[in-house]
């Protein structure tokens, strides 16, 4: 299977069963139970189909791997480009990992329109797959957009009695933001000549230009991730979605707007993504000490959950613009993480539902008596939320604080309190819903887990301690690419004085004597060596830095 | 290959089409056209087809141009593609528009010629080359067109409709006359070459300005672009659904085709001028149709403001004016097309017990009562609101791309927000459809024709983006024609 298109195969193959199961007919209950099977049998395929791409994977490269490409739109220079490096590889699995969970766990809370419901979610998951695997914008574009429509339909047809406010907040919301990215996306490759990702992200866009494509790739993005202020539409789209369209909403679709963070805002506008850093840094410390907050006066278990994700992201948007490799990795690993963790949760919140059909907190109380399988299953997922070591949750929110104060200490320290912040209202949370006294009587005939929901539990379980004992097998697979992405980062910041040619210019004869022996900086430096011709700056600098310039600004963030 | 046939030979289905649809006219006048217009509306879709074959046929290979009657009617790649589009749009909904006329008993062998001659004139439009030719092909199209929208002559909204389309549709026509004597006073020639060639001189005097500005004005009306759309929603609303089907396809399409030759041809030189006008309208357009149709409760009214915001997307490829623009506006009307015919298909399948309705809310539950066509539906709506993986999208990314080419950044900023408000009245109509309970569960049989007519649209819709080449490269190759140099 050397030559096979392993990750087209992962893309389409849920789009094939979706297909098959679009033409199932018969009696609605034959149909039913046909549409969850074929739903379940592709999805886990799909699955196995994807640990192919983790097995071919080269832990030591931090290029593109599994390559496809095919001429799409060949007069407008739009490729078929598809590929995996260490920071997008993950997410591929994490799709194909939450979606058959997905699906198993709909087969006791869908009733009504199972096989439209089917062929939605293996829709959703083709998009989800073929945006983390797209290296070309209007590919990327193409899954990015696409998503919409599954969720839209899966909020609006099998959510709760607010279902079509939150399925229009959703789409209306994320639309808004991904146009703007689509103009920015027009632009860059008019000024590039291309729409291929790898080829842009080693495209230098003049430095006024890069402030206004990085807004415009903000507009998107933030309202994805999403970041305060931009997160209203999260609480509501959570709370209506059926348990499964909130597993998926948390689990891959909120990492799509930090993964685009990733992938375009940092390598390709180097410049713009560190004149914005402090924006962030601000917006993510808001989002993770007010919904925090927000999220200690919930009633409602969805949104009590739905306002830490927001908090949880907060913490890997800082991490991503602290651009050190222990927080970018660290922001990487909390996606995951999260990805898992919130997921598990709104399970756990769906278990109860099936059962009570609500989600007030008060409703419940003392489900530890009737249900001691369910209360550890949720202590685990509510553990690992918080980050008690052990769990997945305390590697990523550990490296991202440990990298974060390397860039900017207070940064770090107030983000520490939503660490504190989050075990208050996840405790709070887990004591209010599972200890106490059972005193509701409709409570006292409740049912403990299922077959089938510890079949769902048990996989994220083991991935959850797997992440938290061992997380280097997770963290291998990101090294080389975070690496580079931060080496190029720091080297298309570096040299920035040389290509602003003028200012440089006219400088160089006054600043040289003076400077250029006192400092090891890194700005007035360059200039120092060829003064007599601009053009030659740039290929002569390497070679004139060595010795002190270059390495100084990398080694302390190499070391590590 | 003697004789008249140079000369006449480029304007052959054009020819076919007028005899066609006059012999029709005589059959049904002389012959049983009372009694059996079903076969009417059959040989009308036919005689279409064929001259839309023979449009195909009799159009030079290789981008060559050919010029006929001495220069007053061209035909050339672009002509070819836009009259294949324009007759075959007609043809179509020709024979979608049977069925409802059949049930509402209206079935008479008059729309099927009248049909024709509008298409006629349309097809004159496309191959007018010459301000005179020009006027008179519009015109035909034009009166064709007023009557049909009064067709249902004993409903006061159609005959509303068809006298609010006429008043106005005369004012513009006016304004037009006025446009083209200003043009020919100052320049002394009604050709397009010879405008062409005067006004590439050098700087066009202020008259030339002003009458370009009248014609402008005139066409803007006849493809509903804003601000001269006021007649839009209210001829739409009120013309039996399979005459809005008509309207909201053919004579665009051939409105747009003629206002890329003239912009593009005669008045090309004058670019830095008329492109101020055409982003305010395009901007203005859009804006329109994404605010005017959040309010509308009746589906044929929604699709008017619809039709506005998509002549508004359409024109922000032609402001940009160069041979991408051109393909881009080329590539969004294609798709416009297919997305329109398919959702009148729709819509013109919508009866409750027999009776042709037209509310938004009459969807409601559709998704339940009848999955496919509901699909189908929602199909057409993502994609109008240029959601990916859907048609619309390329339409909509060919003339935002084009847009920041041409630097005019504006407009392509402003393009994908009101795309993006837009999304809000196409998504309330798939909100009908699946969120909502039925009320009275819509009938089910749509006819054959409808469900050919419904599958095709859904396919090309669907599955555009798996093989999109065709289209692009017909569009470009036509495109092309009109820039030779």
């Amino acid at each position: 299977m050397t030559d096979w298109p392993l990750l087209s195969l992962v893309t389409f193959l849920p789009l094939v069963g979706a297909a098959f199961i679009f033409f199932i007919r018969g009696d609605d209950k034959v149909v039913a139970a046909n549409a969850r099977h074929v739903a379940l049998l592709t999805s886990v395929g799909t699955f196995i189909l994807s640990l192919g791409i983790w097995l071919k994977f080269d832990n030591a490269s931090a290029d593109f791997q599994l390559v496809e490409k095919a001429q799409w739109l060949p007069q407008l220079n739009i490729t078929y480009h598809m590929g995996v490096d260490g920071i997008s590889m993950l997410f591929v699995i994490l799709s194909t990992f939450l979606t058959p969970l997905c699906i198993l766990q709909s087969f006791g809370s869908i009733e009504k329109r199972v096989k439209e419901y089917m062929v939605a979610f293996l829709i959703l998951e083709t998009m989800m797959v073929g945006m983390f695997c797209a290296l070309d914008f209007v590919l990327f574009y193409f899954f990015f957009e696409g998503v919409l429509i599954p969720m839209f339909l899966i909020i609006g047809i099998w959510g709760g009695p607010r279902r079509v406010y939150a399925a229009f907040k959703f789409f209306l919301y994320t639309l808004a933001g991904s146009v703007l990215m689509l103009v920015a996306m027009l632009a860059m490759s008019w000024h590039a000549g291309s729409f291929d990702i790898p080829t842009l992200m080693g495209i230098p866009f003049p430095i006024p230009m890069q402030y206004w494509l990085w807004l415009a790739f903000f507009a998107s993005f933030a309202v994805k991730v999403p970041m305060w202020p931009f997160h209203t539409w999260l609480p509501d789209a959570h709370v209506e979605a059926p348990t499964g369209g909130s597993v998926i909403l948390a689990g891959v679709l909120l990492k799509m707007g930090a993964y685009g963070f990733i992938r375009f805002s940092v390598p390709m506008l180097p410049e713009a993504t560190a004149y914005f850093t402090p924006f962030i840094y601000t917006l993510s410390i808001v989002a993770i000490i007010y919904t925090s907050l927000v999220a200690l006066a919930q009633e409602d278990m969805k949104k009590l959950i739905a306002y830490s994700s927001v908090a949880h992201m907060g913490f890997v948007t800082m991490g991503i613009f602290a651009m050190t490799p222990q927080a970018v990795e660290g922001a990487l690993f909390q996606m995951l993480s999260h990805g898992v963790v919130s997921g598990a949760l709104f399970l756990c919140v769906g278990v109860v539902y099936d059962r009570m059909h609500t989600r007030e907190i008060a409703r419940y109380g003392g489900l530890v008596h009737r249900m001691p399988r369910y209360a550890l299953v949720f202590m685990v997922f509510m553990l690992a939320s918080v980050g008690l070591p052990g769990t997945s949750g305390f590697v990523g929110e550990f490296l991202v604080l440990l990298g974060t104060f390397r860039a900017n200490t207070w940064v770090a320290l107030l983000a520490t309190t939503g660490v504190v912040l989050g075990a208050a209202y996840m405790l709070l949370l887990y004591r209010r819903v599972v200890f106490g006294k059972l005193e509701r009587e409709d409570l006292k005939s409740i049912l403990d887990l299922d077959l089938r929901e510890i079949l769902v539990f048990a996989p994220l379980i083991a991935v959850v301690l797997w992440m938290g004992i061992y997380p280097s097998s997770y963290l291998n697979v990101m090294h080389a690419s975070v690496d580079r992405l931060i080496t190029q980062h720091q080297e298309s910041l570096a040299p920035k004085p040389a290509p602003v040619a003028e200012p440089a210019a006219e400088a160089a004869p006054v600043d040289v004597p003076a400077e250029a022996p006192a400092g090891a900086e890194v700005a007035p430096a360059p200039v120092s060596a060829p003064a007599p011709a601009e053009t030659t700056q740039q290929t002569s600098e390497p070679q004139a830095q060595p010795t002190p310039g270059t390495e100084s600004p990398v080694s302390p963030a190499k070391q590590e | 290959m003697s004789g008249a046939f140079p000369v006449l030979g480029p304007a052959l289905p054009e020819i076919f089409l007028a005899l066609a649809a006059m012999a029709l006219l005589m059959l049904g006048v002389f012959g049983k056209g009372e009694e059996r217009p079903r076969i009417f509306f059959y040989l009308g879709a036919v005689l279409l087809v064929i001259s839309a074959a023979l449009a195909w046929l009799v159009t030079p290979k290789g981008g060559a141009t050919i010029h006929a009657f001495d220069g007053l009617f061209v035909l050339d790649g672009f002509a070819r593609f836009a009259k294949l589009m324009v007759l075959g749009a007609s043809a179509f909904t020709l024979a979608m528009a049977r069925a409802w006329f059949e049930r509402e008993k209206l079935a008479r062998f008059e729309y099927p010629v009248l049909v024709m001659f509008a298409a006629l004139g349309m097809s004159m439009m496309i191959s007018a080359n010459d301000l005179i030719s020009l006027y008179m092909g519009l015109e035909l199209q034009s009166l064709s067109l007023y009557v049909l929208a009064a067709y249902h002559r004993d409903n006061a909204r159609s005959t509303e409709a068809g006298l609010k389309y006429f008043i106005l549709g005369a004012l513009a026509s006016g304004l037009m006359l006025f446009g083209m004597s200003l043009v020919y006073g100052y320049v002394g020639a009604t050709g397009f070459d010879a405008i062409a060639k005067v006004l590439s001189h050098g700087h066009a005097p202020v008259g030339v300005a002003i009458g370009m500005a009248f014609i402008l004005a005139g066409l803007a009306f006849k493809v509903a672009a804003a601000p001269f759309h006021m007649w839009t929603p209210d001829v739409y609303e009120g013309a039996p659904t399979p005459v809005t089907a008509f309207f909201a396809i053919a004579p665009k399409i051939a409105a747009f085709a003629l206002i890329t030759r003239v912009l593009v041809g005669p008045f090309g030189p004058m670019l830095p001028q008329w492109q101020p006008i055409l982003v305010l309208i395009a901007i203005l357009s859009m804006t329109v149709g994404a605010f005017g149709a959040i309010g509308q409760s009746n589906i044929k009214r929604l699709m008017a403001y619809s039709s506005i915001g998509h002549a508004g997307y359409a024109l922000v490829g032609l402001a940009v004016g160069n041979q991408e623009g051109i393909t881009g506006v080329l590539v969004y009307l294609a798709i416009y097309l297919a997305m329109n015919m398919g959702a009148f298909a729709v819509i013109l399948a919508m009866r409750v017990k027999g009776r042709a309705v037209e509310g938004v809310d009459d969807l409601a539950g559709l998704g339940r009562t009848n999955p496919l066509m509901a699909l189908a539906m929602a199909l057409f709506m993502f994609s109008m609101a240029g959601i990916p993986p859907l048609a619309g999208f390329f339409g909509k990314l060919y003339v935002f791309l084009a847009a920041i080419h041409a630097g005019l950044y504006t407009l392509a900023i402003l393009g994908v927000l009101t795309s993006a408000v837009a999304a809000f009245y196409y998504l309330r109509i798939v909100k009908v459809m699946y969120f909502d309970e039925p009320i009275e569960a819509l009938d089910k049989a749509i006819g054959r024709t409808m469900g050919v007519v419904l599958t095709v649209s859904t396919l090309v819709v669907a599955f555009f983006f798996l093989v999109p080449m065709p289209v692009m490269r017909l569009s470009a190759a036509a495109a092309k024609t009109l820039f030779p140099h």
